[in-house]
C-alpha cells in the first residue's frame, strides 16, 4: 500500500509539472472548498498519529490550537530529522518536495496559518534549495501567496535551516531556534498550541505527518482509517538500515509483521551473508533495543506487527516503540555494548546542558560505557549505569533525557550478560564479539519468501 | 475596594495553605516554610523565566486538582508548576521525590570541584546547603572532573566556570537587570556549556555586579573581596546611602569585621534572594564606614554557617514535622533515659570551663 511514495519513482516528480500531472495539488483544490473545521474533523476521523516519534493523534493536536481573536497562528513543519537511524523525511523532501508543500498548504488552511515555517536540519544543506525551488514553483502556479486559487486565503512558506543541533528537533527548542535564540527547550506548560513561536499559538508537526494530510483529504479520513489496524491507521514510512540486504525507505501499511519486514524481499530482504538476527532498534536510536526473540514475538507469544500498539506491547519490559520509524537491524557480529556506548556519546554530545540530570548524567553514562567497552569496567558499573539512567529518565525538562536513558536501560535489561562478559573478559572483549546471545534469534527465513 | 480574587487551596505534605491563583507550588510551599519547602538552585522569583533547570525542586503531584484529581505521572518542577484548587503535592513525604532529588544533587556535584576551602562563596553557598541536606555522603563518580580555561571578565567580577551549575540566573540578571548590550550568556552545549561574555568582552554595565549575588555557587564572586576573609568571620550589617544612580536603591548589607567593611552585597531575604538590586558603585567602590548609614545587624534566616557562630539575629524556619506526619516523632532511643552523663549529680553551670569526665565520676564517690 503506497500513499506517500506512490509516485516517488516517477522521473521528474520533484518538479511541479510532473507532480501536478500525477494528481498533485488536488487536495488543495478540495480543501479550499471545505471549511477549516471540516478539514480538522477529517484528520481526526483518519486517526492519523504524529509520525515524528511520539505518535500523538494529529487531529487532536490541531483541535487544541488556541484561537484568540486577532492573534496570528502558525504552523511549523519539523524537518529537523536528526535521530540516528531515521531518514524518511529526508527521502520525502528530497524526492517529492511538492507533497510536503501540498500538505503544508492544506494544513495551514485548516489551522489558519498565513505564515508557515519549515525548520530543516542544518546538515540537510542540499535539500533546502530543493524545497525553496518547490515553494517558488508552487507560488508561480498560484498555490501560495495572496488569495490562493481565489479562495481569499493567504499563505507563505519559509524555510529555516537549523545550525546542527539534535535538540532543535524537540518542538519548543525548535521554536526558540526559529526565533533566533539558543535552542534550549522551553518549560511546558505553556504548550506551543497556546504560546508557540513569538508567543503565538503554534502547531508543530513532522514532515511525514503533514504529507499524510494530502491522501487524507484526497480520499477522505474514513478511507484512510481503513488502512492499517486498530489505532495505527494509514501508512508509515520506515527507514531501514543496519545489517540488512536492502536498506532504504519503505512505506508500509501497519499490518505487516516485523518478521516480514526484515526478511521479505519486498522490504529489507533479510540479513546479509547468512548471518543471524541478533537485535533491532525499531524506531530510531532513542527507543529501547529488542533482542530477536522479543522483536519477532511479543512476550505473550503473539506475532509482533509493525504498528504503534504491537511494537509497544509489553511496555518497556519486553516491548519497544515504533517511534520515528528508524529501523536499525543488528546481526550476530554486532556488539551491544559498543553500540550503546556510541549512542550514549551521541546523547552526551547533543544534550543542551540546560537541566542538570541530562547535562551531567549523559556524560557520566558515556564515560562508564567507554570503560566497559575498552576492558576497564567493573561489575558494579553495570548497576551504576542502571541507577544513573533511572535518575535521568522522567526528571528532565524535555524528552532528550528519556531518549538518552532508554537505550542504556534496554541494553542492560536485555543484554546484561554481554555487559558482564565484557567486564569479566577485558582482554578477549577487545579482540572478538560476544556474538549471538542464547536468547536472541532464531526464526528461520519466512517460508516461501526465499 | 477592589474585588478580591478567591483564594485556592493546595495541600503540600499534608499541610493545607491558601494562595492566590497563579502561584507556583514552590511559592506556596515557601508560605508554609520549613522542611516542606523544596530547595531551589535555579529559580529566582525576581527573574522572569528563571527556574525549571536544576531539577532540585521536583515534587510529586498526587492529585492534580479538585476538578481533575488525576495525579501527574512525572515529577514536576515545583518552581514552574502552577497550583490548582484542591491540588495535593508530596515533597518530603514522597520517597520518589527524595530519591530523584538525591540523584540531582549527585549530578550537580560530579563535576563540581569541591574546592570549598579556597572558595569565597563557602559559608553562604546554596550548593553546600543542598548537598548537606539532600545529598549522599560519598560520590560514585570516578572520572576527571570537567575543567575550563580561565576567563577574565573584568576588574570586579571573578568567573570560576568549574564551579558553575548552569542555573542561568546570571544570564537572566544580565538581560533583565543589567539591560544594555547582551554581553553575558552561555556558549557551547551539554556538559561543555559555559557562562561567558561576548568575544571576551569585560562586563561593564552599572548593575552587572548583581550577578554575584544571584549566583548560588562560587562561580561568580566579588574580585574586590577575593581571599580577603571568610564570610563567617564577617558580620552582616544593614546600611544605606544616598546613591546618585536613580535605579539603585542604595540599601545594602555590609559585611564587616570590627570597623572595616570587607564586602558590600544587596540585602537578601530568607530564601537567599536579593530584595533590591544595587549598582556597581555601591557594591565595589564604597568600602568605608563613612560612606554608609549603618542601621544595625542584619537578620540571618538561611541556615548558614554564619548563624552557627552564635549570631543574635537568626530567624528560625518553622518546624512542621508534626503536621506532616500527623504526630510528633517519637525517638526510637531516648538518650535522656539511657545516658547517665545526661543526669549527672553535678550542676554543670557551676563548673567553670568545660565539663570533664572527673566531674561526673564524683557521684560514685
Amino acid at each position: 500500500m503506497k500513499l506517500l511514495l506512490e509516485h516517488a519513482h516517477v522521473e521528474g516528480i520533484r518538479y511541479y509539472d510532473t507532480y501536478r500531472k500525477h494528481g498533485g495539488y488536488r487536495s488543495v483544490e478540495k480543501a479550499l472548498k471545505m471549511t477549516p473545521d471540516e478539514i480538522v474533523e477529517e484528520v481526526k476521523t483518519s486517526g492519523l498519529r504524529g509520525r515524528g516519534g511520539a505518535g500523538f493523534p494529529t487531529g487532536m493536536k490541531w483541535s487544541f490550537l488556541a484561537k484568540p481573536e486577532g492573534v496570528p497562528r502558525h504552523l511549523v513543519c519539523n524537518a529537523d530529522e536528526s535521530e540516528p537511524g531515521t531518514f524518511k523525511d529526508r527521502y520525502l523532501m528530497e524526492f517529492i518536495p511538492h507533497l510536503l508543500i501540498e500538505g503544508l498548504i492544506v494544513s495551514s488552511y485548516a489551522l489558519g496559518s498565513n505564515m508557515t515555517y519549515i525548520y530543516i536540519r542544518g546538515e540537510y544543506s542540499w535539500i533546502d534549495p530543493i524545497l525553496e525551488e518547490a515553494i517558488a514553483e508552487a507560488k508561480n502556479n498560484g498555490w501560495l501567496g495572496k488569495n490562493i486559487q481565489g479562495s481569499g486565503f493567504d499563505c507563505e512558506i519559509y524555510v529555516q535551516r537549523g545550525a546542527g543541533a539534535y535538540i532543535c528537533g524537540e518542538e519548543t527548542a525548535l521554536l526558540e531556534s526559529l526565533e533566533g535564540k539558543r535552542g534550549n527547550p522551553r518549560i511546558k506548560p505553556p504548550f506551543p498550541a497556546v504560546k508557540g513561536v513569538w508567543g503565538r499559538p503554534t502547531v508543530v508537526n513532522n514532515v511525514e505527518t503533514l504529507a499524510a494530510v494530502v491522501p487524507i483529504i484526497n480520499n477522505g479520513g474514513a478511507e484512510y482509517a481503513k488502512i492499517g489496524v486498530g489505532r495505527s491507521t494509514g501508512t508509515k514510512l520506515m527507514s531501514a538500515c543496519g545489517n540488512i540486504n536492502k536498506p532504504g525507505v519503505y512505506e508500509i501499511d501497519m499490518t505487516i509483521s516485523v518478521e516480514e519486514f526484515i526478511f521479505s524481499d519486498q522490504y529489507c530482504g533479510g540479513i546479509p551473508n547468512g548471518k543471524k538476527l541478533k537485535a533491532c532498534i525499531p524506531g530510531g536510536s532513542s527507543v529501547p533495543i529488542l533482542p530477536a526473540n522479543l522483536l519477532l514475538k511479543t512476550a505473550k507469544g503473539e506475532t509482533r506487527l509493525m504498528n504503534y500498539e504491537s511494537m509497544s506491547d509489553g511496555g518497556f519490559q519486553t516491548g519497544s516503540m515504533i517511534g520515528s520509524g528508524g529501523f536499525i537491524v543488528f546481526d550476530e557480529d554486532q556488539c551491544v555494548v559498543r553500540h550503546t556506548m556510541s549512542l550514549a556519546h551521541f546523547y552526551n554530545h547533543e544534550s543542551c546542558g540546560q537541566c542538570s540530570p541530562c547535562r551531567e548524567g549523559t556524560g557520566w553514562m558515556y564515560k562508564i560505557l567507554k570503560n566497559i567497552e575498552y576492558g576497564k569496567g567493573k561489575m558494579s558499573d553495570i548497576d551504576l549505569l542502571w541507577d544513573i539512567q533511572g535518575k535521568i529518565e522522567g526528571n528532565t525538562i524535555c524528552p532528550l533525557g528519556d531518549a538518552a536513558a532508554w537505550p542504556v536501560a534496554a541494553a542492560i535489561r536485555h543484554f546484561r550478560d554481554e555487559f558482564e562478559w565484557h567486564v569479566l573478559n577485558p582482554e578477549e572483549s577487545q579482540t572478538r564479539n560476544f556474538g549471538l546471545a542464547h536468547y536472541a534469534d532464531p526464526l528461520p527465513v519466512l517460508a516461501g519468501d526465499a | 475596594m477592589a474585588e478580591e480574587t478567591p483564594k485556592i487551596k493546595v495541600t503540600i505534605d499534608n499541610i493545607t495553605v491558601e494562595v492566590d491563583p497563579g502561584t507556583t507550588i514552590l511559592e506556596a510551599a515557601r508560605k508554609i516554610g520549613g522542611d516542606v519547602t523544596p530547595p531551589a538552585m535555579c529559580f529566582y522569583s525576581k527573574l522572569e523565566g528563571s527556574g525549571g533547570k536544576c531539577r532540585t525542586c521536583l515534587v510529586e503531584v498526587s492529585k492534580g486538582s479538585e476538578k481533575d484529581p488525576r495525579p501527574m505521572p512525572k515529577l514536576m518542577a515545583s518552581c514552574r508548576t502552577g497550583v490548582m484548587d484542591g491540588m495535593e503535592v508530596k515533597n518530603i513525604t514522597s520517597p520518589r521525590v527524595l530519591e530523584a532529588r538525591k540523584g540531582v544533587v549527585e549530578m550537580l556535584l560530579i563535576n563540581h570541584p569541591l574546592d570549598c576551602p579556597v572558595c569565597d562563596q563557602a559559608g553562604e553557598c546554596h550548593l553546600q546547603d543542598l548537598s548537606y541536606e539532600h545529598g549522599t555522603e560519598g560520590t560514585r563518580y570516578e572520572f576527571d572532573r570537567r575543567t575550563f580555561e580561565k576567563e577574565d571578565i573584568g576588574d570586579y567580577i571573578s568567573l570560576h566556570m568549574t564551579r558553575c551549575i548552569l542555573c542561568y540566573r546570571c544570564v537572566y540578571t544580565a538581560n533583565q537587570v543589567a539591560e544594555g548590550d547582551r554581553e553575558h550568556g552561555i556558549l557551547e552545549r551539554g556538559d561543555k556549556a559555559e557562562i561567558s561574555t561576548l568575544l571576551g568582552k569585560n562586563l561593564k554595565n552599572d548593575f552587572i555586579g548583581n550577578v554575584i549575588d544571584v549566583c548560588p555557587v562560587g562561580a561568580l564572586t566579588d574580585k574586590t573581596f577575593r581571599f580577603k576573609n571568610r564570610v563567617w568571620f564577617t558580620k552582616p550589617m544593614n546600611a544605606h546611602r544616598d546613591c546618585s544612580n536613580p535605579k539603585c536603591c542604595g540599601k545594602v548589607r555590609l559585611w564587616m569585621r570590627g570597623d572595616e567593611v570587607f564586602r558590600v552585597t544587596a540585602r537578601k531575604d530568607e530564601w537567599g534572594e536579593v530584595e533590591d538590586w544595587i549598582c556597581n558603585e555601591c557594591r565595589f567602590e564604597k568600602k568605608e564606614t563613612k560612606d554608609w548609614v549603618i542601621e544595625g545587624p542584619a537578620n540571618i534566616s538561611r541556615h548558614s554557617v554564619i548563624s552557627q557562630g552564635h549570631y543574635v539575629n537568626t530567624v528560625d524556619q518553622p518546624v512542621v514535622i508534626d503536621k506532616v506526619i500527623g504526630k510528633n516523632p517519637k525517638l526510637l532511643l531516648d538518650i535522656h533515659d539511657e545516658s547517665d552523663v545526661n543526669k549527672p549529680n553535678v550542676r554543670l553551670s557551676e563548673i567553670s570551663g568545660p565539663a570533664h569526665s572527673d566531674d561526673f565520676e564524683k557521684k560514685d564517690k
